[in-house]
């Protein structure tokens, strides 16, 4: 069985980041996280507690949000995966921007990218979200800064203004 | 210290067959990983002891979830999101849907899986009561073949199981036949979402003219392993409910329960939030018959 042997290894990984195709040289169990700050230099996406509680390090792979510090590379592979970089042209970008500053949702800024992300994972799903699936759809994310109101005010004006269209 | 990469192998064998056949081939050598919402975190910290892992996220025969007449069968890599959003998990087995929700955030939920908390072993997994009180019954696959075993049986001891490092869980059946129960599913933790739990409930009755029929009672944290409360369940089930026997169940959850002193909590707060849990779950029982 030469499967054990050909996973000590560096390999290349081909992937979808942002709509681009990337290939990187990984280890397979190197955190999706990793590759994407240190080989692709998209720093947007933020490590926080390295172990999945804080959401700072939130990506879509395949559609999906997760937590990019629990995704080894060998599950990334021929996978999309959109960070905050790739958000700037949705259709939710900018109404989420405006509503941050308008609300105050964004100070120091490390959990945004997340907040962003997830934001836009739960609107996707929700066009008229309940205070509650706001807060359930945020609940992975943590921030230190806002205590929490004026995030789920801006997303709530969001989801509001997008309605009222 | 934060793990070096390179220490660890982790291949992708695509397909069921190619997986047992590896891990049958050194066995103890190989761990599955499927969304690594336990595992990476093992990992990241530098306490995961095994070098050698097999990904198992991507094998479509573990990521199905099949209704039939008489159960429903999930597949062991169904994660927490694929539970919440199907239709007869959410309406014939909402205690397992409502633990689902509890796991963690959206993000852990669209990676965690239902074989991973069963694998994972923490007696403080949200999902594992729920099990105790549907009747779970596992499937183990091997190389070898195929097997049974009531998930009642399968947590031996404190992260023990009754599988050998060959075998992989499969399936986690079901039966259909809580619906028309009275269901009842409470955490405690520090904060609703995320937190780890202190004590959580899962429990299902039916009661008529008063007189309970059918009582099963599950909790997590309170215990090594999750803990059917079969003795507490004896104490109330042919009985009407009243304050005595809401007493009287108090007292047996606390003799049967072995809560410990940990980060999360102590065991005398777990101990009367036990009782509490179960008092709270009587009385909703008591006045679901009149509400109908």
């Amino acid at each position: 069985m030469n499967l054990s042997q050909e996973a000590t290894a560096k390999c290349e990984v081909s992937f979808t980041v942002n709509g681009e195709t990337k290939k990187v040289f990984a280890h397979p169990m190197e955190r999706l996280l990793d590759v994407l700050r240190n080989d692709l230099k998209l720093t947007g996406t933020k490590e926080g507690c390295g172990e999945g509680e804080c959401g700072s390090c939130s990506v879509l792979l395949d559609g999906m949000l997760v937590n990019s510090c629990l995704v080894p590379m060998a599950q990334a592979k021929g996978a999309r995966v959109v960070t905050i970089e790739g958000m700037s042209a949705h259709v939710l970008m900018r109404p989420l921007q405006e509503a941050f500053l308008e609300c105050g949702g964004a100070q120091c800024g490390i959990c945004t990218p997340g907040m962003i992300l997830a934001a836009v994972h739960l609107l996707e799903k929700k066009l008229e979200p309940a205070p509650t699936d706001i807060r359930e759809g945020l609940a992975g994310n943590l921030c230190r800064c806002t205590g929490y109101m004026q995030i789920f005010e801006a997303v709530t004006k969001v989801a509001r203004r997008r309605v009222a269209k | 210290m934060r793990a070096d990469p390179a220490e660890y192998k982790l291949v992708s064998p695509g397909n069921l067959q190619a997986v047992l056949a590896l891990l049958a081939s050194e066995p103890d050598q190989w761990l599955p990983i499927a969304g690594g919402t336990d595992v990476m975190v093992l990992y990241s910290a530098g306490k995961l002891s095994n070098r050698k892992l097999i990904n198992i996220w991507n094998i479509p025969e573990l990521r199905q979830i099949e209704v039939f007449p008489d159960r429903i069968r999930i597949g062991a890599a169904c994660t927490y999101t694929a539970l919440r959003q199907h239709e007869t998990v959410s309406r014939e087995f909402p205690l397992l849907a409502a633990a689902a929700s509890w796991t963690g955030g959206i993000a852990n939920q669209n990676r965690g899986t239902l074989g991973g908390n069963i694998a994972n072993a923490s007696p403080a997994a949200d999902s594992l009561p729920a099990l105790l009180v549907y009747d779970a019954e596992l499937t183990l696959i091997s190389a070898r073949g195929e097997r049974q075993v009531a998930y009642q049986t399968f947590h031996l001891a404190y992260k023990q199981m009754a599988m050998t490092p060959d075998e992989l869980i499969r399936y986690i059946s079901l039966p259909r036949r809580f619906s028309a129960h009275v269901s009842h599913a409470r955490k405690v933790g520090a904060r609703n979402a995320q937190a780890i739990s202190k004590v959580c409930l899962a429990a299902l009755g039916q009661i008529s003219n008063g007189t309970i029929r059918d009582v099963r009672l599950a909790m997590g944290s309170v215990a090594p392993v999750p803990l059917r409360l079969t003795e507490t369940e004896r104490v109330v089930a042919g009985n009407n409910i009243e304050p005595s026997l809401i007493d009287a169940a108090r007292k047996s959850v606390t003799k049967e329960i072995k809560p410990i002193d940990d980060i999360r909590s102590t065991a005398r707060y777990r101990a009367a939030v036990a009782g509490n849990l179960v008092a709270e779950f009587l009385e909703k029982l008591a006045v679901s018959e009149t509400n109908v």
